[in-house]
């Protein structure tokens, strides 16, 4: 299952909608890590909304997805993690703790307007 | 209360990394059937995608058996991970939080004996591992 991404302005929002393997969330993370690059991005969001399991691995590869934006100069944010997913996953001892989340889109889109502002201004003066 | 009827195990053969997708949504229906919550859901679902990843990073192929079971009033779930692989070396260090031989997290086995309420593993060298765990239903 190919995880679609979609350009929104300066962002690209990835969509889980289904259960994910190993492989396929590994070309995610390929596919965002070069898209970044090709519509110059400053920022990524994973939606895991509809991930009902998050094990050491797909944790693993969203923090390697973080990071890697990071050192392509954006910012990453994670939204949709579900109740029952992070007890789980403080269960388990999964912390995603070098990684910014969010509740859902909205606030999502909210952080990286935020996070973006200050290189927004610089980039591109105020039209009022 | 009349003897339990005997439950049919599910066996996922395990082999590559569409069979954990497929052993955990597996696990995860035969336990909603006793009616877990969704957070037991998710749990017992990481618990078998963490052992089932175990079987195929380390073994290459094995499987997972899933059945239901009862222990006088309790009703669980009992699932198996089996593999005929290189066995644990060490299990005192494979059950410590963050010892990993394979570049992992090193949270699977201490993890998935945190998320459940019995967990047993035997593992012999060149013979392979078989992990036991059960989550009994509150």
């Amino acid at each position: 299952m190919v995880v679609p991404i979609l350009k929104q302005g300066q962002y690209l929002i990835a969509s889980i909608q289904a259960a994910l393997t190993d492989a396929d969330l590994l070309k995610m993370r390929d596919a965002l890590v070069d898209q970044v690059g090709r519509f110059r991005s400053r920022g990524v969001i994973v939606d895991v909304t509809a991930l009902d399991v998050m094990d050491s691995f797909a944790a693993r590869t969203l923090s390697d997805i973080a990071n890697m934006i990071r050192l392509r100069g954006a910012e990453t944010v994670i939204v949709g993690i579900q109740p029952e997913v992070a007890f789980s996953m403080v269960q388990l001892g999964l912390k995603l703790e070098s990684v910014a989340t969010a509740l859902d889109l909205e606030e999502g889109l909210a952080f990286l307007d935020q996070k973006t502002r200050r290189i927004n201004r610089v980039s591109s003066p105020s039209t009022r | 209360m009349s003897p339990a009827p005997a439950q049919d195990e599910i066996r996922v053969p395990i082999g590559s990394d569409l069979d954990i997708v497929s052993a955990r949504q597996k696990g995860r229906e035969l336990a909603s059937k006793l009616g877990f919550s969704s957070s037991e859901l998710a749990i017992i679902a990481t618990a078998i995608s963490e052992l089932a990843r175990n079987i195929v990073r380390y073994a290459r192929k094995g499987e997972v058996i899933l059945k239901l079971i009862e222990r006088g009033e309790k009703r669980g779930v009992h699932i198996v991970a089996r593999d005929k692989g290189p066995g644990i070396r060490d299990i005192g260090l494979a059950m410590q939080d963050g010892y990993s031989t394979s570049g992992g997290l090193g949270l699977g086995l201490p993890g998935v004996r945190r998320l459940m309420d019995e967990f047993e593993i035997v593992s012999k060298n060149d013979e392979g591992t078989t992990v036991t765990i059960k989550k009994w239903l509150r």
